[in-house]
């Protein structure tokens, strides 16, 4: 059973080659991450639903495409996807045929989803086995996932703080290593901040890159969808597995995907050598005031190794960034107001029918009920700002100042700089409670992150050290399809820092985390709230 | 046609008011697909909820995906109005809760219609007139509402999602209507546009062309806007003129008791011949149109507008000038033959069947006999063109007289029979030939003296006693202008000798 216990520890790649030696079967590989994910659900609440016999037939497909494939020869086995049989946490806004949907929402509590989502779609052509449905703020508005209607997930550096969200449970699951592979969304930093808060990788696509066919729509212009991995080479093989132009999403470009995204170098001296030459900008203006100094100070080590490995570092300016957040909560709770407005209760989900009346009433009546207090907030924001008369002051405004965004980015790579370097979260994990009381406090939480989403470009969040035995996330922004570089950044960057010590740290609470004796999350914060 | 109900002339309020009508039309399109999903558009008939997708039911998750095919209806409808097409539209969200509407907004376009600024001119019985169509955009349909009756005998409302998400064309008129006639005409040429360009099937009945009247009236001279009132539920052509027409002096007659009128919407009662209230609007609603982020922008490049206006087919004014100025027919003959597709048909084709034929009294006997046989048929009807072109000429050239020749269309359009065979069955051939005529005049002359010495005496009618004596004797088969100029022939003849 160890060996079997010590596949979780295994990343993505490292499983693959063991499925293909015959080592371990697709079967074992997700029984030992159900296992664990199942166990330590009680203290994390990262899974909404774990889906144990479904995962473990999709499991024994694998092992029968496997087998097949060994049957035929080495061509057939190199021919598989490198996702093959291994296990995936889908975050729960992904439509999965016969299962919930819930996007962390009560609202849509009941409703069976009839269709895939593209990226489902994928992950099955891929051989993926979808070990469930993880926690997440809901309609993925948060940053800490304690807006999930399900009830705060732990972050298993410290079970008392958060790990950051919205996409929290895919997050926290992949950390604890409940699964090799997560599938997250990134509106404002949904996936960036979660990988930094609980330290693994976490990549956010350039717009268009992956179709959002089938995903639960929170801000449609912003929303991106992408993976959360403990490495590089694991985020280039699940956005390989998912990208690509889908006829269903207009808005998916035709931009050919790169095969090279799985051939990121293994070797730590290639991975190195690459960095030689490369241009990075340090943007002043993501060292932003109130910024953790212990934050700070990784991230400025983080640019002396690059720098050590033959990166120039340049610093540069992105003048409008101080615009982005008072911009994102313009546009993206104005998309929302309209994207939610289908959670009316008539066809699907949770429905409040009072006796004898109208059906304004009703919808009243079931929006007031299925709506956490966030989802609430935002839906007023949105109405408001797109009002006659106020639309062209907020709406418009904003869509302009969106535009200047965009166009700072663009100076800054048409400069020649190839990425950009800057912190993720201006903080480590925070304790439950820390930022619910004040909405702008959590909103802060993103300004590093939600340029991106507003400039439509890619961002990738990396593990670089910890503070205050919490863990850090380094930020690499980079132009419009830059996905394949920005992994070679990342990949480069595991590769200077792989005799690191941090690196050899497992997440300090998770001896505590498979207490299922112990404190839920729920009751940590309330715990916290009544201190 | 009738016009709008005895019991309440239109005429009246006119005298005083001067009604100020703006028309809105939403029609569906004539597309395999829904406007954005692939869900068929052939509902009619078919089980409720039987033709719809994770996207026309607005699930979780769904993303609309534009039909072309409709967006070129749209700009097809666009070049037939003479409407001006900007080089990029786009999608914008309206929004509403109504549990008709899956997603709680409808995607339609705000302030980049697809064609704006056109015109459409129609006869009326006062003459040709035209009216400025403001703009015409695409958007969806909503489901239908059935009401029905819950297991504890309550009021319940099903939903029906076949009808969510079919293109829909709204077309909106300026307020340049001021009758009631021109309301339905109106409707009725926009209907015929429509179908002649393929974009629509336009069935009232169907609920494919949905009529909606803004009606306004202003004491005649003065130039401010009365209040509007909206008018729905119109099911048919007749319904509009009816509706609007009713409107008028109901609106009329309030005013006329110094009270005023309030913004409101009515629906139209067919059974009880009246408007009546539906709801107030008493504030304008506030729909938050926004771009839809789900669809890039719509860039219309200039060769694809030139080979959407290439491929129209000749549209109906241009068509009835043809019909009259290069054919010669009457006004009224060139709009029932351009505005009913069957009997244009057949007039074409029975043009075609004979090169040489004269096409005026070809339009006579389709828009005349052919219509009242076809229309008061219980099954279809048949009527071979070259038959007809028979038919029209041995009226021509004396072999037929009128009577007979209603008689042999009849029966040819009843059994398929050949023109010449039934004439022939039925000896119906006309004597047109003077000499053989001629025995029988005289025999008839010699028969009356006294009406010969009255038409002698100038006695005008006294002659078609004399042609009535001939028709009786050759039992109607003698042409009767032949057989007067005849008998005139000879008694001028006698008189000289
Ligand atoms: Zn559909």
């Amino acid at each position: 059973m160890t060996a079997v216990r010590e596949a979780t520890r295994l990343l993505g790649h490292e499983l693959a080659t063991r499925l293909r030696t015959g080592e371990l079967s697709a079967r074992e590989i997700t029984l030992a991450h159900l296992e664990v994910a199942e166990r330590q659900n009680h203290a994390l609440n990262a899974w909404l639903v774990i889906e144990r016999e479904k995962s473990l037939d999709e499991a024994d497909a694998a092992d029968a495409r496997l087998a097949a494939a060994r049957a035929d020869g080495p061509d057939a086995l190199d021919a598989l996807h490198p996702l093959l049989g291994l296990p995936v946490a889908v975050k729960d806004l992904v439509s999965v045929a016969g299962g919930q949907c819930t996007s962390g929402s009560r609202i849509i509590d009941g409703y069976v989803a009839p269709y895939d989502a593209h990226v489902t779609e994928r992950l099955r052509d891929a051989g993926a086995v979808i070990l469930g449905k993880t926690n997440m703020d809901e309609f993925a508005m948060g940053s800490s996932n304690e807006y999930s209607a399900y009830g705060p997930v732990s972050n298993p550096w410290d079970l008392d703080t958060v790990p950051g969200g919205s996409s929290g449970g895919s997050a926290a699951a992949v950390a604890a290593y409940h699964a090799p592979f997560g599938i997250g969304t990134d509106t404002g930093g949904s996936i960036r901040q979660p990988a930094a808060l609980s330290g693994i990788v976490g990549l956010k696509p350039t717009y268009g890159r992956v179709s959002r066919y089938g995903i639960v729509a929170f801000a449609s212009s912003l929303d991106q969808i992408g993976p959360l991995t403990r490495d590089a080479r694991d985020a280039a093989a699940l956005l390989h597995a998912v990208a690509g132009r889908d006829e269903r999403d207009s808005t998916s470009a035709p931009v050919p995907v790169p095969d090279d995204l799985l051939r990121l170098p293994a070797s730590d001296d290639e991975a190195a050598a690459w960095l030689e030459g490369k241009r990075l900008g340090l943007p002043r203006e993501y060292f932003v005031e109130g910024m953790e100094p212990g934050v700070e100070a990784r991230i400025r080590e983080a640019v002396r190794a690059l720098e050590g490995a033959g990166a120039t570092i340049e610093d540069v300016s992105l003048p409008h960034t101080d615009y982005g957040l008072a911009t994102y909560y313009i546009v993206v709770p104005a998309e929302a107001s309209a994207n939610l407005a289908r959670y009316d209760g008539v066809r699907y989900g949770r429905s409040v029918r009072l006796p004898g009346a109208d059906f304004i009433a009703d919808y009243l009546a079931t929006r007031g009920d299925g709506f956490g207090p966030e989802v609430k907030r935002r839906i007023m924001l949105g109405t408001y700002a797109l009002s006659a008369g106020y639309y062209d002051a907020f709406y418009l405004k904003a869509q302009k100042v969106r535009t200047l965004i965009k166009r700072d980015f663009d100076e800054v790579f048409g400069s020649g700089i190839d990425a950009l370097v800057a912190p993720t979260s201006p903080s480590v994990a925070f304790r439950f409670g820390a930022r619910t009381a004040d909405p702008v406090a959590m909103y802060l939480s993103d300004a590093c992150t939600l340029p991106a989403n507003m400039a439509g470009i890619a961002g990738v969040s990396l593990p670089c050290g910890l503070s205050n035995g919490l863990p850090v996330g380094l930020q690499f922004i980079g132009p419009p399809w830059s996905e394949l570089e920005l992994l070679r950044f990342s990949r480069g960057y595991e590769a200077i820092t792989a005799a690191a010590e941090w690196r050899r740290l497992e997440p300090a609470q998770l001896t505590q985390a498979d207490d299922a004796t112990g404190p839920t999350p729920a009751e940590r914060a309330a715990r916290l709230a009544a201190a | 046609m009738t016009t709008a109900g005895a019991a309440r002339p239109a005429g009246a309020a006119l005298e005083r008011y001067e009604a100020v009508i703006g028309i809105e039309v939403h029609c569906q399109l004539r597309t395999e697909s829904k406007m954005f999903c692939s869900c068929s558009t052939a509902y009619d008939g078919a089980r409720p909820n039987s033709h719809v997708c994770p996207v026309c039911l607005g699930l979780p998750g769904a993303l609309p995906v534009m039909n072309r095919r409709a967006v070129e209806l749209v700009l097809a409808t666009g070049a037939a109005i003479g409407a001006s097409t900007p080089d990029a539209t786009r999608w914008d969200r309206k929004n509403y809760f109504y549990p008709d509407l899956p997603k709680g907004y409808q995607i339609s376009q705000y302030d980049l219609p697809l064609a704006a600024a056109g015109t459409l001119t129609f006869d009326t019985s006062e003459g040709p007139f035209t009216v400025r169509i403001t703009r015409a955009h695409l958007e969806e349909d909503t489901a239908k509402l059935v009401h029905a009756e819950g297991p504890a005998g309550e009021r319940i409302s099903l939903v029906d999602f076949n009808r969510s998400g079919v293109p829909l064309m709204e077309v909106v008129s300026e307020p340049d209507v001021r009758t009631a006639e021109q309301a339905r005409r109106y409707a009725e040429e926009l209907q015929l546009l429509l179908r002649t360009i393929g974009a629509s099937d336009a069935d009232m009945e169907h609920g494919q062309l949905r009529v909606e009247a803004n009606v306004s009236l202003r004491r005649r001279g003065t130039e401010a806007f009365g209040t509007r009132v909206e008018v729905k539920n119109m099911n048919s052509f007749r319904s509009v003129e009816h509706a609007v027409a009713f409107e008028i002096e109901r609106q009329a007659a309030i005013l006329d008791g110094g009270e005023s009128l309030r913004m409101e919407t009515r629906g139209w009662s067919d059974e009880r011949g009246e408007t009546y209230h539906m709801r107030s609007k008493e504030t304008s609603d506030d729909y938050r149109y926004f771009p839809e982020p789900d669809l890039p922008p719509l860039r219309v490049d200039a060769a694809w507008l030139a080979s959407i206006r290439g491929e129209l087919p000749e549209l109906p004014a241009a068509h009835r000038t043809r019909y009259r100025d290069a054919l010669g027919l009457s006004a009224y003959d060139a709009a029932v033959l351009v505005a009913d597709a069957d009997a244009g048909r057949l007039f074409e084709a029975t043009l075609a069947a004979a090169p040489g034929l004269e096409a005026k009294p070809v339009a006579n006997w389709v828009t005349g006999d052919y219509l009242r046989i076809r229309n008061a048929a219980a099954g279809p009807v048949r009527v071979d063109p070259a038959e007809l072109a028979a038919l029209v000429r041995l009226v021509a050239d004396g072999s037929l007289n009128r009577t007979s020749a209603r008689q042999v269309l009849e029966a040819h359009a009843q059994s398929g029979e050949g023109v010449e065979a039934i004439v022939g069955r039925l000896g119906l051939r006309q004597i047109s030939d003077t000499a053989a005529l001629g025995a029988i005049v005289e025999d008839v002359l010699a028969a009356n003296p006294a009406a010969v010495a009255d038409v002698r005496a100038g006695k005008a009618q006294a002659i078609g006693f004399l042609v009535g004596q001939v028709m009786k004797a050759t039992r109607g088969q003698a042409n009767a202008t032949v057989a007067q100029a005849a008998i005139r022939e000879r008694l001028d003849a006698g008189e000289r000798a």
